[in-house]
């Protein structure tokens, strides 16, 4: 497993809402939240900016979402279907997308 | 809308004899089959997101007798443009080009079976006023789905009208130009441009509202596709993805080599058979030197390498329409990534193993200046289709033809080589790149994984034939000229009265090769590499042109045969060996140079790239040359 040391932020959040950075492929659910706060200068883009295309990409609240694959080295970059649309996307751009995900 | 009356009206008082279209939509939609399909063009057209980068014109004429200039733009999902590609669709859209006027009809093309984004992107599109035809593309995969779609409801709920296309089977196009047509006789449908860039918070709106019209109007497929998710499971899959990949790979470069042998020969013998034909029934003297030294034996040399052109070409196209580049690209991410490239260097440099300069043009899809200048400068060191004339010639001069472990065959596994080695060298350019100039943070990187389509063969077809024509006519425009050249040069002057050596050494390219060629000697170059390299510099393919014609020209003797024969005569093991590393890094192209420039806009960075590859060059010649030599292949 990867170390998650957000677990505890995560547990305020909603009820059981995880950062989609440490999901594993079969995980799924609903976004909750899109946020702007990961540490700023980190991404060669500013955090609002980053949460901009996140949701220019459809990571945007309501939306379904299920990590599908994910990359041989450090688990990196993952798949994931949004709605109708598979993305590829990094961990680290993944942060500030908050799921609920389903029971299983 | 009463198109009759309209339509009806007479044309002098209609709005526009000609108008301006643009195509707008979401990256893979159909756009470019779409153009094609209108203006009878042949841009590339392929399955995954950033084929096209900047904006191409196309006229179409309408039923009324309007002309139609159509206009092709990159992909976007937003017009809040970040990279260099979707400023210019920005621009485009809002008129902001010195001298431009915003379009007159903006045709958006969408995927129909993918509308949540673009149904977003609609909202944008249409606070820039203009009016507006919603072309849903890919309508034969959504049927195959059985996706509902409620075209009425939908269309009165955003506003313009809606045509259904299959851009590749050109279906839907009358109905698309009407639409268009009876927008402009309508007239007087813009409104002002109210585009602002929207916050966080309006994007979601945007979303909830687009969410709303897809809830009321489209129905899930019926029979949504699993094909794509099955072939993901085993191509994204941790382990054998990456050794597909690498397979993949190694089979494609093995197949330029082994596949077009019998071929290659083919035409070999038969430009040799042409040149001994010519040499019978001309009589000596200049036109004849000229037709079988400069033309056959140069030109010759070059366009027998058309098989090996067509397999690469080959793999390519099919991994493009199948849907795979994504894929590789998802694969290759950490490694890439470590090399300090961006995510989204990996198309750019993968279209460089056809041609640098797509390649390089491909990087406006980089938002970060930094990052697309280091895939710009690394892109050449891929190994593009013109080193393979180079490549192959040597090889089948010095690397002898036995199988390897029952399997492989030893001159396809040292062109693998030779492909690896370029692509090693572009990773590490760029880790030193980043590590001592250019540390800093790493872009974020979102990429769409399109659906797998089955090629279609027609298709692939067109594009080998496309591929095929740019091969040949380079052929013609480039090395012809060129080739001119060289055996002006290896002719003139001509051999002083009892003069004993051959008359080539005392023409003007043999004094200047013997003048440079001390620089060479210890990367083991003779004065007629020398002379070949020169004009190599215009384009790769040419020093193996200019090789011919100077050989062909020294040994006036000698009956023309296969330059590989020639050269296994002149040349020692290790030189061969050092030419080829050399040409693994030489800039041995002026249309990369110029490209450079233009994308750069200025002139710093060809200078460097000229300096830094010449460099790596030399040094990767002298080292095997060195090496090779004092293992006893001198
Ligand atoms: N089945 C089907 N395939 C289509 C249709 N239109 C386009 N395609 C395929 O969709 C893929 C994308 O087509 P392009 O025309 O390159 O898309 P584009 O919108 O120009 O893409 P970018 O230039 O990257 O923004 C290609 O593989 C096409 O062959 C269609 O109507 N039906
Ligand atoms: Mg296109």
């Amino acid at each position: 497993m990867i170390a998650d040391p957000t677990n505890a932020e995560a547990a305020q959040t909603a009820d059981a809402a995880v950062r989609l950075s440490v999901a594993r492929p079969g995980d799924k659910g609903v976004i909750v939240d899109v946020r702007a706060e990961s540490h700023a200068g980190d991404h060669g883009v500013d955090v609002s900016e980053l949460q901009r295309r996140l949701l220019e990409f459809g990571f945007v609240e309501g939306a379904r979402i299920e990590v599908l694959h994910e990359g041989a080295i450090w688990r990196d970059p993952i798949a994931v279907r949004l709605d109708d649309m598979r993305i590829g996307l990094r961990r680290r751009d993944a942060e500030d997308v908050w799921v609920l995900l389903d029971a299983k | 809308m009463s198109d009759a009356a309209l339509s009806g009206a007479s044309l002098a008082s209609a709005p526009l004899a000609n108008a301006r279209v643009a195509l707008v939509g979401n990256p893979n939609s159909g756009k470019t089959a779409l153009f094609n399909a209108l203006t009878g063009s042949r841009q590339k057209v392929a399955n995954y997101a950033g084929v096209t980068v900047e904006r191409k014109e196309g006229q179409v004429a309408t039923p009324h007798g309007r002309s139609l200039s159509v206009i092709d733009l990159p992909g976007t999902y937003s017009l809040r443009a970040r990279s260099p590609d979707e400023v210019v669709t920005r621009d485009a859209v809002l008129g902001r080009l010195a001298g431009e006027t915003p379009p007159d009809v903006l045709v958006c093309v969408a995927d129909a079976t993918n509308l949540r984004l673009v149904l977003r992107l609609i909202l944008e599109l249409k606070a820039v006023g203009r009016p507006m035809v919603l072309a849903l593309n890919m309508y034969d995969i959504a049927q195959r789905q059985g996706l509902r779609i409620d075209l009425d409801g939908l269309a009165r709920e955003i506003g313009c009208p809606i045509v259904t296309t299959v851009a590749t089977r050109k279906r839907g196009i009358e109905d698309l130009v009407a639409q268009v047509e009876a927008l402009i006789e309508a007239g007087g449908l813009n409104g002002d441009n109210t585009w602002r860039e929207p916050d966080a918070g309006q994007i979601r709106d945007a979303h909830r509202e687009a969410q709303r019209i897809l809830k009321a109007h489209v129905r899930a497929p019926e029979r949504p596709d699993t094909f794509t998710g099955k072939v993901d499971g085993v191509l994204l899959h941790p382990v054998a993805g990456l050794a597909i990949l690498l397979t993949l790979l190694f089979v494609m470069f093995q197949a330029v080599f082994t596949w077009s042998k019998a071929a290659g020969d083919l035409m070999t013998e038969g430009f040799t058979a042409v040149g001994v034909f010519v040499a019978a029934h001309l009589p000596p003297g200049m036109l004849t030197s000229f037709l079988t030294d400069g033309v056959i034996s140069g030109v010759g040399s070059v366009i027998v390498f058309l098989p090996q052109i067509l397999v690469l070409f080959f793999f390519i196209i099919l991994l493009e329409d199948f849907g795979y580049m994504a894929r590789a690209a998802f694969l290759m991410d950490r490694i890439m990534g470590g090399a300090g490239l961006h995510g989204r260097a990996f198309i750019p440099l993968l279209s460089s193993f056809a041609c640098a300069i797509p390649g390089i043009m491909a990087t406006r899809v980089i938002d970060n200046k930094r990052d697309r200048l280091t895939t710009i400068m690394v892109a050449p060191l891929m190994t593009c289709s013109a080193r393979i004339p180079v490549y192959t010639l040597i090889i089948s001069a010095f690397i002898p033809n036995r199988s390897v472990l029952g399997v492989l065959n030893l001159p396809g596994l040292v062109m693998f080589g030779l492909y690896a080695a370029g692509i090693l060298s572009a990773l590490g350019v760029s880790f030193i790149t980043r590590r001592l100039f250019w540390r800093g943070a790493v872009e974020p990187f979102l990429m769409e994984l399109p659906a797998y389509k089955l090629p279609d063969p027609v298709n692939v077809l067109r594009s080998l034939y496309i591929r095929g024509k740019i091969f040949i006519t380079r052929a013609g425009t480039i090395i012809f000229p060129m080739m001119i050249l060289v055996w002006f040069l290896s002719s003139f002057p001509g051999a002083p009265a009892g003069a004993t050596d051959p008359a080539i050494n005392y023409s003007f390219a043999g004094q200047i090769g013997h003048f440079l060629a001390p620089a060479l000697a210890p990367i083991g170059f003779n004065w007629q590499m020398t002379v070949a390299l020169i004009p190599g510099f215009a384009a790769r393919e040419v020093a193996v042109a200019a090789l011919g014609t100077v050989y062909a020209i020294g040994n006036a003797d000698a009956s023309p045969g296969a330059l590989a024969t020639t050269l296994q005569h002149h040349w020692s093991i290790a030189t061969g060996l050092a030419f080829l590393a050399w040409y693994v890094f030489a800039p041995q192209c002026a249309s990369t140079i110029g490209v450079v420039k233009r994308e750069t806009n200025s002139w710093l960075w060809p200078a460097v790239m000229l300096v830094y590859m010449t460099g790596l060059a030399y040094l990767a010649a002298l080292i095997v040359y060195q090496v090779a030599k004092a293992s006893g292949l001198g």
